[in-house]
């Protein structure tokens, strides 16, 4: 993979920081993505790999911390209350933009079809003429196996098939970095594969992904970079040759241990 | 409701009261709205069903009354008081209410959007004084408004009327549309947000299509209350503000002419008009999209 110390990371993340009232949720979680990277981050449920990932594109404002996109670091200061808020919230809904981000139920609006989900942002956030952007919602549907149920609505077609739109609707943006928020576990198991299958595609096509996820042979196969996090800290990370193999961390070892009993 | 074969006879003696209660129920909503229609149809100036009607003698029925409704005073038969008021009144009630709808409306959101944020201050204080004009009697608050608005000369004017409907019509928006965000997944908003999508753009795009069955039927509720609302006309409007429910009420007092059963049979055909079509509306969006009513 393109991964080398000189070029710019397509993400960074440094030192985050979250606390839900009491709760330290992410105690100093660091992150460096280069551009091909597929990153899967493991953990049990509570561990923070959800709220480290809505905290990437600041669904969730992180108490302190820094996070760059390409280079860019976005701006945070502090309100009157003293929380933490982003400087400008026009460089964030601009980087947002350049984050795909692809949740655990999916998501998609109810009183939209399929294709209608994927164009709305094209038309109105990168401001793509209607045929542009129609164009461009169906060659991506298409890859995702979902050109034939363009016109469906959300709550016609199955959850796997929702998942795939959800995938089209993010990627269809082009971002630089696919945010994956555990896509697969609000799925039935027999449609986990098709799911699979379109992420396999994207990470084979060189994009760069960070992967919440509890899917043990996705993490194996197909990232290059494995992150275990527990109780809001990284606890161990590497290749996942290495990590899988020979686990070095005994926490990690117990996880694995359960999740593939 | 069907009865189970294996009912035992208690509660299949319940079950056959339990429809005849029903019955009774919804006989006694139904019918006096019913008894209406006949009557406005009727030759005689009194309210009532005479032997002729009963026969079903056709010289026993006119049009007369609807004639008089519609400013129509040809008829030498008519020794009632005939004007314009009928159409005046119901022109300025479909003003005010309309004006006063979109008003209630659009402020209710916001109310409903704001008090449904946990981070909101005397949230329970704020919804409590807005829904006071539910709970406090109406002649209280018509009062009420008659000393305040005359302080700021609104009374006999359309303004204060206006404003005086879109406070009574307010609760209804509020309560619907905060029923209806309680149940709105906010994810969709975080969807909409993680693609790049400004805060006014998501709300518009996103929130408020999804919201809109609880936005009409709030903004029908704030619509009726005004359209049929007399207290509040008595206090503040001027001899200018002649509204429908107004004109029924000065009808019915000076005299009682069966025009207003016209006016009456007109409203409830108007009215299974709009709840048809709402409905109609409602259930396509549900089978379109598969929407699940709120």
């Amino acid at each position: 993979m393109a991964s080398s110390v000189e070029t710019v990371p397509a993400l960074k993340v440094h030192d985050l920081h979250k606390r839900f009232g009491e709760v330290e949720v992410l105690k100093g979680v660091n992150l460096d993505a280069h551009v091909g990277d597929v990153i899967s981050m493991l953990g049990a449920s509570g561990s923070g790999k959800s709220t480290f990932l809505r905290c990437i594109n600041l669904l969730e404002t992180p108490d302190s911390g820094s996070i760059s996109v390409q280079g860019e670091t976005i701006e945070m200061t502090v309100d009157r209350a003293g929380s933490p808020v982003p400087t400008d919230m026009d460089q964030v809904i601009r980087l947002r933009a350049r984050l795909g981000m692809v949740f655990q139920s999916f998501n998609l609006w109810q009183h939209m079809t399929v294709l209608e989900n994927v164009t709305e942002a094209l038309v109105h956030v990168l401001k793509m003429s209607k045929t542009e952007a129609h164009e461009r919602g169906c060659e991506t549907l298409d890859k995702v196996g979902m050109l034939d149920r363009k016109d469906y609505y959300p709550a016609h077609i199955s959850g796997g098939q929702q998942q795939r739109a959800a995938i089209a609707r993010a990627l269809a943006m082009e971002p630089d970095v696919m945010l994956f928020d555990e896509p697969t576990s609000a799925l039935d198991p027999e449609l986990v594969g098709e799911v699979l299958k379109v992420m396999r595609t994207l990470a084979d096509e060189g994009r760069t992904m960070i992967v919440v996820t509890h899917e043990i042979g996705f993490a194996r196969d197909v990232s290059n970079k494995v992150i275990f996090l527990h109780e809001g800290a990284i606890e161990t990370q590497g290749p996942p040759a290495e990590m899988f193999d020979n686990p070095a961390s005994p926490r990690f070892r117990q996880f694995l241990a359960n999740a593939l009993h | 409701m069907a009865l189970p074969v294996y009912a035992t006879p208690a509660q299949r003696l319940w079950h056959y009261i339990y429809l005849v209660i029903c019955t009774l129920v919804l006989f006694f909503l139904v019918m006096p709205l019913v008894a209406v229609i006949p009557i406005s149809f009727s030759v005689s100036p009194f309210l009532q069903f005479t032997p002729e009607m009963l026969r079903l003698d056709p010289d026993a029925f006119s049009l007369r009354w609807y004639r008089i409704m519609i400013g129509d005073c040809s008829d030498p038969g008519i020794t009632t008081v005939c004007s314009d008021n009928w159409k005046i009144g119901a022109k300025n009630s479909l003003f005010i209410g309309v004006i006063a709808t979109l008003l209630a409306t659009t402020l209710g959101i916001f109310a409903a959007l704001g008090l449904s944020r946990p981070i909101m201050p005397f949230r329970k204080l704020i919804m409590a004084v807005m829904i006071s004009p539910l709970i406090v009697p109406l002649i209280i608050t018509a009062s009420g408004m008659f000393f305040f608005f005359a302080k700021f000369n609104l009374v006999s004017t359309f303004t204060g009327l206006i404003l005086a409907h879109t406070v009574l019509g307010l609760p209804f928006v509020v309560i619907t549309v905060t029923a209806t965000l309680v149940g709105f997944d906010t994810n969709l908003t975080k969807a909409a947000a993680s693609l790049g999508g400004g805060p006014i753009r998501n709300f518009f795009k996103v929130q408020m299509p999804l919201i809109l069955p609880g936005v009409i039927s709030g903004a029908l509720f704030a619509f009726i209350t005004s359209f049929d609302e007399v207290v509040i006309v008595l206090f503040i409007g001027g001899p200018e503000q002649i509204t429908l429910p107004r004109q029924m009420w000065s009808g019915i007092r000076q005299e009682i002419s069966p025009t207003i059963l016209s006016v009456a049979t007109i409203l409830v055909i108007l009215s299974i008009c709009l709840l048809t079509t709402v409905e109609l509306l409602r259930r396509r969006s549900e089978r379109l999209r598969g929407i699940r009513p709120t």
